[in-house]
């Protein structure tokens, strides 16, 4: 089982990014469990591996549109494909950082990768359920899926 | 009659490192410091050892994790090269062992992403106020 201390440092890592680089507080929905096969994600996807205490895949999934509003509210005007997934992958790196500072001692966090355009999938462990966390900003959802064994 | 010298700023040239495009551009536009001089950015370690070797900058803003060569290994090479330079690390490795290690390669200062703009100028300002 996760415990809820792990899940509390991958969930901060994501609302600062909101709090501090857009000046503007994300709020956290209700977690869930996937029980059957992979959760839906967005079209950007920021994705860390996770070792050590416990092995496994974080990734935070965005929607274009979030990303595209969280560009601008940084006073960014290029949109293009490859910002965002710039923007998603510095989320990411975010929890990666957050991660490492708060659980380092039990936890080996790998560079985050970026998994874009729509079809991909992210690669979860076999056998585990994904709990995904909705991650709740103006009027945008993205998500928060932590699938560690 | 002599006229009155305009009160000139003495300007420091500013070289912003980081993979992140994102990041480059929101340095370079959200710092409002009137010393610095944006002179020129670099996409990694390598790239930023060309870049510095062309454009001779008195500060740097370093990102740590990066392709090719990361940043504490660009900060050993800088400090080698010009060890007056003033490097500000701005980096999401938020542990205080990746910032004890750049300090001792020759950082002079460390900011945590995800910043605001007042604490990009806050960092930026400590960093040249100190020098």
């Amino acid at each position: 089982m996760l415990e809820e201390q792990d899940i509390r440092a991958f969930v901060y890592g994501t609302t600062r990014y909101f709090e501090v680089a857009a000046q503007q507080a994300a709020s956290v929905g209700s977690p869930y469990l996937v029980t059957e096969g992979a959760p839906d994600i967005h079209d950007y996807n920021g994705v860390i591996a996770v070792s050590g205490r416990r092995n496994g895949t974080v990734c935070f999934s965005a929607p274009r549109g979030m990303l595209t509003v969280l560009l601008m509210k940084m006073n960014e005007s290029n949109v293009s494909h490859e910002y965002l997934c710039d923007l998603v992958g510095e989320v990411a790196n975010t929890i990666a950082g957050t991660v490492r500072r708060d659980l380092g001692k039990d936890f080996a966090i790998s560079v985050p990768t970026v998994v874009a355009g729509a079809g991909n999938a992210v690669e979860l462990p076999v056998g585990e359920r994904p709990v995904v966390i909705p991650i709740n900003w103006r009027s945008h959802v993205a998500k928060l899926v932590v699938c560690l064994r | 009659m002599a006229r009155n010298a305009p009160f000139l700023t003495p300007q420091l040239k500013l070289l912003i490192v980081d993979d992140s495009n994102v990041i480059r551009r929101r340095i370079e536009r959200s710092q409002q410091i009137e010393q610095l001089q944006v002179v020129g950015v670099a996409s990694n370690g390598a790239e930023a050892i060309e870049v510095f070797r062309q454009t001779d900058p008195d500060v740097v803003t370093m990102d740590i994790t990066m392709p090719e060569m990361d940043g504490i290994e660009c900060v050993e090479q800088l400090v080698a090269m010009k060890p007056q330079v003033l490097i500000l690390i701005v980096s999401a490795l938020a542990d205080k062992a990746t910032a004890v290690e750049a300090m001792a390669k020759g950082a002079n200062g460390f900011l945590n992403k995800p910043f605001s703009d007042r604490q990009l100028n806050e960092a930026l300002a400590e960093l040249i106020g100190g020098a």
